[in-house]
């Protein structure tokens, strides 16, 4: 059984309900059906091993990826973002590929790199039908890859992640109730195709039956414009794009209003709090989630939902407001346990790595399986549990500094600084120190018009934490970098403190 | 019949066909009245006393949640194990989180 199944039941059931709009022009689920049908025929006679995808979100980009997975082929989709030598590096992993570019892209290509080069118009003139000849599905093929994913490589050079049938399935399948829809629900992604969220969006928006709408390239004003224009009732979103929607509002005194959402969702990176707060203040009506999710867990396995949200809001209790700042609990479908060091496992409010496994759990890179016998999957991040089971995150393990053999999070210190009215961005990082092993540095972003002295700032983390905890240095600087997902390039940070 | 997560079983006296989400083992599963096969044949005779019918992306499943069935094709047959008819699953609801 493979991902395809989705598509199938929906265009079973209501073939000529609207699933996709894209730039104003609409595709039913029967029309997706029979394109990917047509398209896994494609795939299948060229001889490729892989199906891959540079470009925007849009239409051309569904029907590849049930497609592929119709014709027993991982869809592997690229980041159009990368430089030339980088995607062809990618390119050359997936060879013999059937690659499906974006127009300006199909010039970037050379002669030879991929078995099939098409452009995104040609490929969907070639594949988009109404009537198709059911593709035969391949058998047994629940641990064939669905979906292969190259991770940002923001530390070396970029892993494939590999999502399984049997996981994506068991993610959907799992979380999101068939045809719960009404016909009036549209959700809108900004996410690209080859983030994780970008994936679980379609597979979920298709088996929920819940019109999607693309915006391929975001920017608050549009994200603003499309929500009203298509009346838009569920979204998601990264952090940034929340944090750029509301700083939009607020700089320029832009309407907020957004008659027709019901929910939004969030995830992809640490959504700050002052950011969350003032979205529950200016949208008191819309449900809000936090969702926690990783590439090799095949999105979503924690949430924080509306009713938290709500009651966590200004509430005097502050055990239950600090939640706004947790992923909130496991998914129903998924284990969640917290260990230490030496691999025991831990109780409420210690902090560990955070282990999970579920049938959505693939834990997988190409050549490299790192789940457990038990299937626990390690996921790197730090964290706890509370009493009430709601899970908080404290930074990545990798990113912990080890000062004269105390450890700690950069999480914590930069919580304590994002405290200070001044402040509007902050990361720490550990640097060599010949006295300790390594000490933590901070690199400060502050408010426009807005000041701070270096030792009102370690003073601020002295009186709150402890003087180890107390950075060494402070830079201040205009922004941070980050990737286009809003996922803080640590490595670039570091650079700053080297140059 | 032998259970396995992911294997899709058919009706042998209607148009179900259901995938199985959770359950290992032998089980005797029917739809209908007649055992459910794994692969497709001539449609034989619905019982009438186990033409319940089954919905579309509704999961079935036995009273101690051991065995859960998606249905991937509705009929109008009852699903069954041992002789006993299977229930569809409350939904729990979770907020959209993509």
């Amino acid at each position: 059984m493979n991902i395809s199944l989705v598509l199938q039941m929906a265009a079973d059931t209501l073939p000529d309900r609207i699933a996709l709009t894209n730039n104003g022009v609409h595709y039913t689920y029967g029309r997706l059906y029979a394109s990917a049908n047509a398209a896994a025929a494609r795939f299948a006679e060229s001889g490729a091993d892989y199906v891959s995808y540079l470009g925007e979100s849009g239409p051309a980009m569904v029907v590849a990826l049930f497609g592929a997975a119709m014709a027993g082929k991982p869809f592997a989709p690229l980041n159009y973002r990368l430089t030339g030598p980088e995607t062809l590096r990618l390119i050359e992993r997936l060879s013999p590929v059937y690659l499906i570019a974006d127009t300006d892209k199909v010039a970037e290509i050379p002669a030879g790199a991929a078995k099939v080069l098409v452009s995104v118009p040609d490929f969907l003139k070639s594949v988009v039908t109404d009537e198709a000849e059911p593709f035969p599905a391949p058998e047994d093929d629940d641990e064939a890859v669905a979906v292969q994913l190259f991770t940002s490589g923001t530390t070396g050079e970029p892993k494939a992640a590999l999502l399984r049938n049997q996981n994506m399935l068991g993610y959907v399948l799992g979380s999101v109730e068939f045809c719960s829809a009404d016909e009036d629900e549209a959700a809108l992604t900004t996410v690209p195709p080859y983030h994780i969220a970008g994936i679980s969006a379609i597979l979920s928006g298709i088996y929920a039956m819940r019109r999607m709408v693309q915006l391929p390239s975001f920017s608050p004003e549009a994200w603003l414009k499309l929500c009203r224009e298509q009346s838009v009732t569920s979204a998601f979103v990264v952090p940034t794009m929340l944090s750029r929607i509301i700083g939009h509002i607020d700089d320029t005194g832009a309407p907020c209003d957004l008659p027709a959402m019901r929910a939004l969702a969030f995830g992809g990176g640490k959504m700050p709090l002052p950011v969350v707060q003032r979205a529950l203040t200016l949208w008191p009506n819309i449900n809000f989630a936090n969702a926690y999710g990783l590439t090799e867990t095949s999105s979503t396995i924690a949430i924080l939902g509306p009713e938290d949200h709500r009651e966590a809001h200004n509430n005097p209790d502050p055990m239950i407001a600090r939640r706004l700042d947790s992923v909130g609990k496991p998914l129903p479908t998924v284990e969640i346990e917290i260990r230490g060091d030496d691999g025991t496992v831990l109780g409420p409010n210690q902090l560990g790595e955070v282990f999970v496994r579920g049938p959505q759990v693939s834990g997988e890179y190409q050549g490299r399986k790192l789940t457990d016998e038990e299937g626990w999957f390690p996921t790197r991040d730090s964290g706890f549990m509370d009493d009430d089971g709601f899970l908080f995150l404290a930074g990545r393990i990798d990113d912990v500094i080890v000062r004269g053999g105390e450890n700690m999070s950069p999480g914590e210190i930069e919580h304590v600084l994002r405290e200070h009215d001044a402040v509007d961005d902050v990361a720490v990082l550990g640097v060599p120190s010949v006295e300790w092993g390594e000490t933590p540095v901070a690199a400060v972003v502050l408010k426009h018009g807005a000041s701070a002295s270096e030792a009102e700032l370690k003073d601020l983390v002295r009186q709150k934490l402890r003087s180890s905890r107390v950075p060494e240095r402070i830079l201040f600087v205009d922004a941070l970098p980050y990737n286009e997902m809003g996922k803080l390039l640590r490595r670039n940070v570091r650079d700053l403190f080297n140059a | 019949m032998q259970l396995k997560a992911g294997t899709k079983l058919h009706s042998a006296v209607c148009d179900t066909d259901v995938m199985v989400i959770k359950g290992t083992g032998d089980v005797n599963i029917t739809c209908g009245g007649a055992p459910m096969t794994s692969a497709r044949g001539p449609l034989g005779e619905l019982d009438a006393a186990s033409a319940g019918g089954t919905a579309m992306g509704k999961r079935y499943t036995n009273e101690d949640q051991s065995i859960e069935l998606l249905c991937i094709k509705p009929g109008k047959g009852t699903l069954a194990i041992d002789g006993v008819p299977l229930e569809i699953k409350a939904a729990k609801p979770l907020p959209s989180s993509d």
